[in-house]
């Protein structure tokens, strides 16, 4: 008997540990669920930690009101599996209510707008811990993360004071009104993710696989034509065979060209792909540090 | 399609140095040449690059992700960084050469199976080299891997490279570390880094990702002294699961058995493993670093913060703690303040009773005269804490042997420590 760990195996470990730590050491956590493959996954790994137990925690969702309609059909097939609660948190409530004005113009969304309703959300729910499933690999500003991450009274970031982080010891001691962002996942790559949701034959959003839609060039990806774009005159709508890397706000989230129809061709694709998968979103393109500048304020 | 990534281990290891070393160029050459960077990260490197009237492509800006780290082009913070092998995954912890390098370097080490030691070839052993070495022998990093780089400006002299291995022997003497290797390399030009070198036909071991892909790390955690300290209890009190009653953590030592006779800490009660789940499945064996939930055929008072281990192989249950600090806080250690303790899942608080000495981390000495801890310090001293702790040394087990402080007036985590049995 060897006593070693595969790669996956050794990363589901940590991820459960710091979720049971996350349990243990906060009176009210939540889970942040996009309906994205990473919080999919963090949302298998609960099922796993807390087994044959319920996952202790709700679901929380911000919605742009901009969705993919397959992604909340997803999101309530799983929470009835599951047996959670869900929490949504409504940007359209927010515009609605005044708290935010929405962007206009070609490029507008409410990427930037979800930070003040994930806010709100956290305070009126009193999340003291919102677990996430941003990877350190995906951002250079994530990069910098810790597993434990602290924010101030107003949800900020604060990333040149963070605690540091050693070992296994995870620091969650706040004072009122504070909170944690916790990112089990932290140590994954994208690849990581896909060989995980393949090896235990996790379901994903049909979104993910090769699918013909309707699509529109721009913003050197080939963006879903909903009737929450605007389709300027120049440019064509064409049906192409097209997967998505990332899900998340239906005006900003680019589709690539792929025949990657099954999880095993997703896996070799993504072996063999020469962009990063943030690369097809929009929202990271307003400039250098667009992600520690969103982060900052309280953004996922 | 192959299962061939049902095979892979993860192998954290840490880099320390300057950019002056090399130190970004070989990353980015790892990452290069395991094809782990992609092209829109590099066109943004690249750009950033040329903003900055940089002449070449600067790798740091990759990770440097902070608007203040780009600003002022240093790194501020440990950056993790991730590649892949056919036979490995990567976790790199890159720790910044100069700014709080203490604090960065021992958070960096803390976690990793390997520290990657650069040596400038022309400069051969210099204080960081034995700054580094000092950190990774403390912090009880398994194996080092000493790189000579710039190997191309010393026309990849065989007698240099012996030279330089001999000095740093002789300083490593030293030490408490037991695995020591030495690579002549070019991370600029790629000698020994990926591909073997034509131009070192004197030199006969590993290339250093050769290194990385095969070090043996199976022993890194401690198979054979049992360790199970318990993060939370599951009582689903489901119509179907009524009874079960399931200590959930990760395995920090030892091998887990069904079957096996374990006492419970501090109660002391003795009982038997009636099962070790993992979700769905019930294992036959199980070891560090595990998570697992384990079942016990006795109905105890098992709560957070108690160890299960074996009858006859138990840790020290200790309230006065001997212990090397490293100070992580600008602001210092106040005499006989109080601060609260975290040790596997066990919290606590605790009180530095005795400052021992402090340690010069470029020559080793010991500071006996200056008694005042402050950031990057590294100290000796003697702790009471508030109840026992279950505790192994930290040259044994990390898990087990390892503290954190935690300001109790900003909640910060002011201090990593390692007991001393």
């Amino acid at each position: 008997m060897r006593y070693t760990l595969t790669h996956l195996k050794e990363l589901e470990s940590e991820a459960i540990y710091v979720m049971r730590e996350v349990f243990a050491q906060f009176e009210n956590p939540a889970i942040l669920f996009s309906g994205g493959k990473d919080s999919i996954v963090l949302t298998h790994l609960a099922k796993k930690a807390f087994y044959p137990g319920k996952i202790p925690f709700p679901l929380m969702h911000i919605d742009t009101g901009h969705n993919f309609p397959e992604t909340i059909e997803f999101r309530d097939n799983l929470i009835k599996e599951l047996g959670c609660e869900l929490i949504v948190g409504s940007v359209q409530e927010s515009i609605d209510t005044g708290a935010v004005q929405e962007e206009t113009g070609k490029n507008a969304s409410r990427n930037a707008l979800q930070t003040t309703t994930l806010l709100d959300a956290i305070e009126a729910n009193n999340i003291d811990a919102a677990m996430g499933g941003a990877r350190r690999d995906e951002e250079k500003a994530r990069a910098k993360e810790r597993f434990f991450s602290h924010r101030d009274d107003f949800g900020q970031w604060d990333p040149k004071h963070q605690r540091p982080e050693l070992w296994n010891l995870f620091n969650g001691k706040k004072n009122m009104g504070e909170h944690f962002r916790v990112f089990p996942i932290s140590n994954w790559t994208e690849m990581d993710v896909w060989q995980y949701i393949l090896h235990e034959n996790i379901a994903i959003p049909s979104l993910y696989i090769a699918h013909e839609r309707q699509v529109v060039w721009r913003n050197n990806a080939w963006l879903p034509v909903s009737e929450f774009i605007t389709v300027e005159e120049h440019e064509k709508i064409e049906t192409k065979q097209v997967r998505f890397r990332t899900l998340g706000d239906i005006t900003i989230t680019g589709g690539i060209e792929s025949d990657a129809d099954t999880l095993e061709k997703i896996v070799q694709e993504v072996a063999s792909a020469r962009q990063t998968e943030r690369g097809n979103r929009a929202d990271d393109k307003r400039g250098e540090t667009a992600m520690e500048d969103r982060k900052k304020q309280g953004y996922f | 399609m192959s299962d061939s990534y049902l095979d892979m281990q993860l192998l954290r290891f840490t880099t320390a140095g300057s950019v002056d070393d090399g130190k970004s160029t070989l990353i980015g050459r790892l990452l290069y040449d395991s094809k782990s960077i992609f092209e829109d990260q590099l066109d943004a490197v690249e750009s950033s690059s040329k903003k900055r009237g940089v002449d070449h492509v600067d790798l740091a800006l990759l990770t440097d992700g902070l608007r203040d780290e780009r600003e002022q082009g240093i790194t501020i913070d440990v950056a993790y960084r991730y590649f892949a092998t056919p036979k490995r995954k990567f976790i790199i912890a890159d720790t910044p050469g100069h700014i709080q390098y203490t604090r960065n370097m021992v958070t960096g080490a803390s976690t990793a199976n390997l520290a990657l030691i650069l040596v400038d070839a022309r400069n051969g052993v210099v204080e960081q080299t034995c700054r580094h070495s000092f950190i990774a022998s403390l912090l009880q990093i398994p194996h080092l891997v000493v790189c000579i780089n710039k190997m191309d400006l010393v026309d990849y002299s065989e007698q240099r490279f012996e030279e330089i291995v001999e000095q740093y022997k002789a300083f490593a003497a030293k030490l408490n570390v037991s695995d020591i290797r030495f690579v002549p390399i070019s991370a600029l030009h790629g000698d020994n880094v990926v591909n073997r070198s034509e131009n070192t036909p004197w030199y006969n071991g590993e290339t250093l990702l050769h290194t990385l892909e095969t070090i043996h790390i199976d022993s890194d955690q401690d198979h054979v002294n049992a360790r199970f300290p318990v993060q939370t209890v599951i009582r689903p009190k489901s119509d179907k699961y009524h009874d079960y009653r399931g200590y959930a953590g990760r395995i920090a030592g030892g091998v887990y058995k069904p079957g096996d006779k374990v006492t419970v800490l501090p109660s002391g009660f003795t009982s038997k493993i009636k099962s070790i789940d993992s979700y769905t499945e019930s294992l036959s064996e199980a070891f560090a670093p595990m998570s697992v939930t384990i079942t016990l055929e006795d109905d105890i008072d098992i709560s957070r913060g108690d160890m299960i281990v074996r009858p006859n192989n138990q840790p020290e249950v200790l309230q006065d703690l001997d212990v090397m600090l490293c100070w992580l806080n600008n602001k210092s250690a106040q005499p006989r303040a109080k601060y609260t303790l975290r040790h596997t899942t066990n919290e606590a608080r605790c009180m530095i009773k005795e400052v021992l000495y402090k340690v010069n981390i470029n020559t080793l000495h010991r500071i006996e005269d200056d008694k005042e801890i402050g950031m990057n310090d590294i100290v000796r001293v003697k702790m009471r804490v508030t109840k026992p702790l279950f505790v192994d040394a930290y040259n044994d087990n990390r898990n087990t042997g390892s503290i954190i402080l935690v300001d109790e007036s900003t909640n910060e985590t002011v201090a990593a420590g390692m007991i001393r049995l």
